[in-house]
């Protein structure tokens, strides 16, 4: 039937596809053809705008009429006063969140999957994922309300311990621990799903044979659990560290207040300072694209680097 | 199969209850404390006397929450934005994941690579806003709806749900009745997809519910605002009381007590829509959270 080499029976069965397409698939184009042009418009149209970060860009003259500038605005982020301690902030931030909540989140699934009694696993699931369902705003309201130096239940009970109250909120030097340790605390159940699906995935044969060898829970827990897991945790992984640089914007806004700048600046809330409240379009555009290309390098590299390692990878 | 357990697992065992209890009052104690806390006294809590119940139990900052005009306004333009969104977030989603889990959809990887590539490259914050800026939606529902219509995670998490449950044969059978596809998927489709409309309906609801990133950045009016961004003022924009002295606190007096009293309360009231939510959400969420893990 097929008669590979001839041309124009491949440009015949071309026809063919399109005209089966058009007459009896057309509805499924018509199905995906909103999807399409809401991110034509909300993602692509913002790709292509970006090129304002290489020009000087005035409201008046639209994006394709402002002038080229090149890498002037990079450069001046680059040597700006602020450029070390915004992308410390950033680094520390993305980094010790991983280190708290990448191991965490594993141990606290391990833990929930080796529970026998069926209540107990169901209620400790439950519970743990209700945080998660709090929004930012409510999150960081608790926070501000158990931590106030005066009326925060923490200090309160600091205080009828007969300790100083601790100004928790306005020091940069505890602002990255509240940060990380609240957002475990919100995030760890929904987290542990995943890894909870991928343990309840292993076969029980392996358990049996284990436990037939004589292995006792720790060593079937690290040498079957562990490894039954591991291509989900390295999917984990990659997908983190191509985020390294994107923490969020909502929650970090929210708990910064002039006192702790020191630690709670990065760059998302610089994109946001400069552009959106100071103006500066093409400046602010340039660090947010600065942002974006380096995650790209970095989500790219991890996926290479996994994949030789591990031969577990994104693409 | 009966475990024998040795004295070594015991111990871990034993060791893994115990944490998982002291965790599951980690989870639970801050939340508790802030019901507890949103009916007792000011003086009660100040002093350190709740900590397990209420003490001297009072619905004076319930009260003060009812005749907060904030509070209603923010209610019912969440409330809008909740519906209208997640209307148009389900519509969007459903109808784009059916071709895409059709293996005879020939558009099928360019469309993929299409929605992938906005997951790991944006514009980014200012670009965006200038586009939106120039689409004359700023200040609308519009800015509260679109922008975020199109959610490629559960686009391809309910894709990936119809490629498990439909079979191809259903559909082969379909096309054999001389039925169009659209007929298909709003007859067949739909009604078999039940599961995973819940919980892509539950997903978007609360996610408009407690967005706040969207207003901040693309609507002025107060009258537009939606409940988050109340709260943002009344739970945490208060930062000058943190740093204020007891004299100060002594010379604001009753005021000041009670509107940071009412915090608690508030915490409460902008969390009923999901606490309503929470037991439907619990028995589909896990499902929901397991079909995505399967890996598009």
């Amino acid at each position: 039937m097929i008669k590979i080499g001839k041309s124009n029976d491949i440009s015949h069965r071309f026809a063919k596809v399109i005209k089966n397409e058009a007459t009896r698939n057309y509805d499924l184009y018509l199905m995906i053809l909103p999807a399409l042009i809401l991110l034509g418009i909300f993602a692509y149209a913002p790709m292509y705008g970006v090129q304002i970060a290489f020009k000087d860009f005035m409201p008046a003259n639209g994006i394709l009429g402002s002038e080229w500038v090149g890498l002037e605005h990079f450069l001046r982020f680059f040597s700006s006063f602020n450029f070390v301690r915004i992308m410390r902030n950033t680094i520390v931030l993305s980094l010790y969140s991983l280190i708290v909540n990448f191991p965490l989140t594993i141990v606290f699934a391990i833990m929930i999957n080796e529970v026998r009694a069926k209540w107990f696993k169901k209620t400790i699931q439950m519970v743990s994922y209700a945080p998660y369902f709090i929004s930012t705003v409510v999150l960081v309201g608790m926070i501000q309300v158990f931590f106030h130096q005066r009326t925060g239940l923490v200090n309160i009970l600091l205080m009828k311990l007969g300790f100083e109250p601790a100004t928790y909120l306005t020091s940069a030097t505890a602002f990255p621990h509240l940060y990380i340790w609240s957002g475990l605390w919100q995030g760890i159940g929904y987290s542990a799903v995943i890894y909870i699906a991928a343990l309840s995935g292993i076969d029980p044969q392996l358990h049996e044979a284990a436990i037939i060898d004589g292995a006792g829970k720790l060593h079937r827990i690290w040498y079957v659990d562990l490894p039954g897991i591991m291509p989900t945790a390295t999917i984990m992984l990659i997908l983190n560290m191509g985020h390294i640089l994107n923490v969020g914007f909502e929650k970090v806004y929210l708990m910064q207040n002039p006192l702790n700048l020191e630690t709670s600046q990065i760059i998302s809330t610089h994109v946001y300072e400069v552009g959106i409240q100071g103006m500066e379009y093409s400046f602010s555009a340039a660090i947010g694209l600065f942002q974006s290309i380096a995650n790209l390098i970095l989500l790219i590299g991890v996926n290479t680097l996994c994949k030789k390692l591990s031969e577990t990878s994104l693409f | 199969m009966k475990i024998h357990e040795t004295h070594e697992d015991r111990i871990v065992n034993t060791i893994f209850y115990i944490l998982l209890a002291v965790l599951t009052l980690i989870f639970t104690y801050p939340l508790w404390f802030i019901i507890i806390a949103s009916v007792s006294s000011p003086d009660a809590i100040w002093g350190g006397n709740v900590v397990l119940l209420p003490s001297h139990i009072t619905l004076l900052g319930y009260k003060k929450i009812f005749v907060e005009s904030r509070i209603w306004i923010g209610y019912r333009n969440s409330l809008i934005y909740m519906v209208v969104g997640t209307l148009v977030n389900l519509a969007v989603t459903v109808a784009a994941a059916y071709p895409l889990s059709r293996r005879d959809f020939k558009a099928r990887n360019f469309c993929m690579a299409y929605f992938v590539i906005t997951m790991f490259f944006s514009g980014g914050m200012i670009p965006t806003y200038l586009i939106i800026q120039k689409l004359g939606i700023i200040d609308t529902l519009w800015v509260m709806v679109l922008p975020g219509a199109v959610n490629v995670t559960n686009i391809i998490i309910t894709r990936t749900f119809f490629q498990n449950t439909i079979p191809t044969e259903l559909h082969e059978a379909g096309m054999l009745d001389g039925c169009t596809n659209f007929r298909f998927f709003l007859r067949v489709v739909l009604p078999l997809s039940s599961a995973i409309i819940a919980v892509m309906t539950l997903f978007f609801a609360v996610g408009h519910w407690n967005s706040y990133f969207n207003a901040l950045l693309y609507l002025n009016s107060r009258d537009r605002m939606p409940l988050q961004m109340f709260l943002r003022e009344i739970l945490t924009k208060s930062q000058i009381s943190n740093s204020m002295s007891t004299a100060d606190m002594i010379v604001m007096g009753e005021q000041y007590k009670l509107s940071e009293t009412i915090k608690y309360g508030v915490i409460i009231v902008a969390c009923l829509p999901v606490m309503i939510m929470f037991p439907f959400i619990q028995k589909h969420f896990v499902k929901g959270v397991m079909i995505g893990s399967l890996k598009g």
